[in-house]
């Protein structure tokens, strides 16, 4: 049987019954999520089988929602099987006052510093990660910058006019 | 000596290795990474990894732009092959607005990948040609990489960060010289290609430099994410041009070389194969190019008037023409809420777009995919027990780009 | 190996295109030229100037360009670039220049000897370019003195090779004196520099 979207749909909710919610197909591609308790779980499911075969990790990285209140970080994993060249997006949710969430690296090598990038950017606590510091900003920087909340410019910086750039 | 006057370091006596600091400048320019290695005489046990030292918050930066002028960015990304970058952006915005592009755009897309692909491969070899103490190789190549930015030059007017096409195309037909310049390349690059070639591949002092070391198993590197040519080289055929084709590469005749070891010289090979590769799909691309007759040859972009703007003399003469300009510069265009990832095969590997629309001007989440930011990770597994200079050579033959690294 | 230059086509005697440096002032009589220490030193120090290229990004690239055979930089006297600061004149900042790497260009310039210059090639290292962002360093006047600004994004390597010259310039007109004067050390007080 080929491995299409629906056959791995039938899979998911088999074996993690009302916990996996959330099937779209935007674009073709498989989406979906699960309570952030279980994303080791599902990933190792995903990766063991013999038949669903998800052995390479593609992407990780965060998305802030602040509008959406208790599920405020988003962690989304892109996965890849390879031999029967499908993909899959698999996202879990947590809330921006207690960001913790299991981590991948014992799993996917991969995962270590997109897990660092993710933390410096958004401020997911990757629980388990060998070194959880910050990866591209300073190591000083005492606030996650990618969160909505915060301006990209410097607003230390005198040499330029926020007027001139629209800005002011 | 008595230690009551000199003031040591704690634990600094019983330390029995050297900690070197292979620091954020570098000679031979391969951008800027540290890389604090634990040395024991010779031979090294641990290195840690420090990047960020060009980390220009290109996804915050992102957020801010219209779909249109993020191409600037990805320019920056993985700078050797800008146009591979714009135009894995560019298919990327096309698959979310359900944009098609006619066959000849498709095809003169392709040229201008493979182009951008050669000019990246030809920096990496001769750059591991350098650090292996070999600076001739390096002169002569760059002779022909001037010959692809005057290429570049005369169907965008930019060498190095083109910023280069449209969504839905390009910003103007191909000229006449730069198809004579595109002949002019495939009828003189061979000669050069193969010279390079004679120079080091069956180089005594080279094969010695770099046959043994870096070397990675093929399960170690699919588990660390890797993928491009470093992947290829440790065995595993896995090319997201024949994947997943994209822009008409299911046309086109060519093969994946691929290596046995993973070490420093199959990463070599597999480059040097790769741009014989590309050479051939360049030229079936150009044959296909030059079918085209008529008014079919005038044809360089998608006919999506809501995403592409209109001619200028068109602008100030045509009712409908003038609307669509103030809409797609005022951002009142019609963009559709919802996530997608595209791919494209980038000159280290699978690059890779993520954009979560929410209907806006700009995008409201986007992130790049970088394939050597992921890869420079299995850095400490690949010198483990090798030697300092294996570790130079092995830094330079994974084509470590930092503006990739850090975006 | 050379690639024929395709659209010069205007054919010139080699004696033409050679360039010798001017003479500086100075009486001349039968055996022996007399002239000021300033000028012969500066002759000397301009055509021969050793660069450190602090390579970061993009700009990188087209310094890369600049050292090849097509646009030579070696024939201005700089055919050997140090990576060493302690052996180089003129420390070329090329590329952005983020908030972590800044002490580190401070350092690379503290470690130069005297005399020194500092040539920002580039939109990021001259302003910060495109990138007015939280972790980009505006500019690298921020943190060390600049003496040539060279625009673009990324500057042709003929516009590199203008900067170049324009230190040449500066070079062969400094007095010897200026090390040591008041003016100077202000500025390098004013970058908290001893």
């Amino acid at each position: 049987m080929s491995l299409t979207n629906e056959h791995i749909k039938a899979r998911l909710t088999e074996k993690f019954p009302e916990q996996v919610t959330g099937f779209e197909e935007p674009y073709g591609l498989l989406t979906f999520e699960a309570p952030k308790e279980l994303n080791l779980k599902v990933l190792n499911f995903l990766y063991d089988d013999e038949e669903l075969k998800f052995r390479f990790m593609t992407d990780l990285c965060g998305v802030h929602y602040p509008d959406k209140k208790g599920q405020e970080l988003a962690v989304v994993y892109h996965l890849h099987n390879m031999i029967d060249n499908v993909r899959l997006r698999f996202k879990v949710y947590t809330d921006i006052n207690q960001p913790d969430i299991y981590t991948a690296t014992g799993l996917f090598s991969a995962a270590n510093w997109m897990e660092r990038e993710t933390f410096d950017f958004y401020g997911v606590n990757f629980v388990g990660h060998p070194k959880l510091k910050r990866i591209l900003n300073v190591d000083e920087m005492d606030y996650f910058p990618m969160r909505k909340e915060f301006p990209l410019e410097d607003q230390t910086r005198i040499d330029k006019d926020d007027e001139m750039f629209g800005r002011g | 000596m008595s230690e009551q006057h000199i003031k040591l370091p704690e634990g600094s006596i019983e330390k029995t290795t050297t900690t070197l600091n292979l620091g954020p400048t570098h000679p031979a320019t391969h951008g800027v990474m540290q890389n604090i290695l634990e040395l024991d005489g010779e031979r090294i046990v641990s290195t840690e990894q420090t990047i960020g030292y060009i980390h220009r918050a290109f996804e915050k930066i992102a957020e801010r732009r219209p779909l249109y002028q993020i191409t600037t960015l990805t320019d920056r990304l993985n700078y050797c092959s800008s146009p591979i970058n714009n135009m894995g952006w560019h298919l990327t915005c096309e698959k979310l607005l359900g944009v098609k592009t006619p066959k000849r755009v498709d095809y003169l897309r392709v040229i201008i990948m493979e182009l951008s692909r050669i000019s990246d491969h030809l920096i990496c070899n001769s750059i591991v040609g350098v650090d292996a103490g070999a600076y001739t190789g390096f002169l002569y190549v760059m002779q022909y990489r001037e010959l692809i930015y005057e290429i570049y030059e005369e169907v965008c007017g930019a060498r190095l960060t083109t910023n280069m096409g449209r969504i839905g195309g390009f910003e103007r037909n191909f000229n006449n010289i730069a198809f004579e310049k595109i002949e002019k390349f495939l009828r003189e690059y061979p000669k050069v290609l193969k010279e390079f070639e004679n120079l080091f591949q069956r180089n005594r002092i080279f094969m010695d430099r770099t046959k043994g070391t870096g070397a990675i198993s093929a399960d170690r590197a699919l588990n660390y994410g890797f993928t491009g040519p470093n992947l290829r080289a440790a065995g595993v055929d896995y090319d997201v041009r024949v994947h997943s084709p994209y822009s008409s590469y299911e046309d086109f005749q060519f093969n994946i070389p691929v290596g046995t070891t993973g070490d420093n010289y199959d990463r070599w090979l597999v480059r040097e194969q790769e741009m014989w590769q590309s050479l051939s799909i360049i030229e079936q691309a150009y044959q296909k190019v030059q079918e085209f007759k008529g008014t079919d040859a005038d044809v360089y972009h998608a006919d999506v008037p809501e995403y592409y703007l209109p001619e200028k003399a068109d602008v100030y003469t045509k009712m409908e023409a003038l609307i669509y300009h103030f809409k797609i510069v005022m951002g009142e265009t019609e963009i559709p809420k919802g996530e997608v990832y595209h791919s494209v095969e980038g000159g280290n590997g699978e690059l890779g777009f993520y954009l979560i629309s929410d209907g806006g001007r700009t995008p409201y989440r986007l992130h790049f995919r970088r394939p050597c930011f992921i890869y420079y990770q299995a850095y400490e597994e690949l010198t483990k027990g090798a030697m300092l200079s294996d570790a130079i050579m092995t830094m330079s033959s994974l084509n470590l780009i930092a503006g990739e690294l850090d975006a | 190996m050379a690639r024929p230059v395709s659209y010069n086509f205007i054919k010139k005697p080699l004696e033409a295109d050679i360039s010798i440096a001017d003479m500086p002032e100075g009486h001349q009589g039968e055996g022996f030229f007399a002239t000021s220490l300033n000028s012969v030193i500066g002759l000397a120090r301009k055509n021969s100037i050793w660069p450190l290229p602090f390579a970061t990004s993009c700009c990188g690239i087209e310094f890369m360009a600049t050292m090849g055979s097509h646009y030579d930089l070696a024939r201005f006297g700089s055919e050997r670039v140090g990576f060493s600061p302690r052996q180089c004149d003129l420390l070329m900042v090329m590329g952005t220049i983020a908030k972590k790497m800044g002490p580190v260009v401070k350092q690379v310039y503290l470690q130069m000897a005297e005399p020194r210059w500092v040539i920002a090639v580039g939109a990021c290292a001259s302003s910060g370019g495109i990138f007015d962002t939280y972790s980009v360093l505006q500019g690298i006047d921020q943190v060390v003195p600049v003496d040539v600004y060279v625009p673009g994004c990324p500057p042709r390597p003929e516009a590199i090779i203008d900067g170049v010259m324009r230190i040449q310039d500066l070079v062969g007109k400094e007095s010897l004196r200026r090390r040591n004067g008041e003016q100077y050390k202000a500025l390098l007080e004013s970058y908290g520099i001893q």
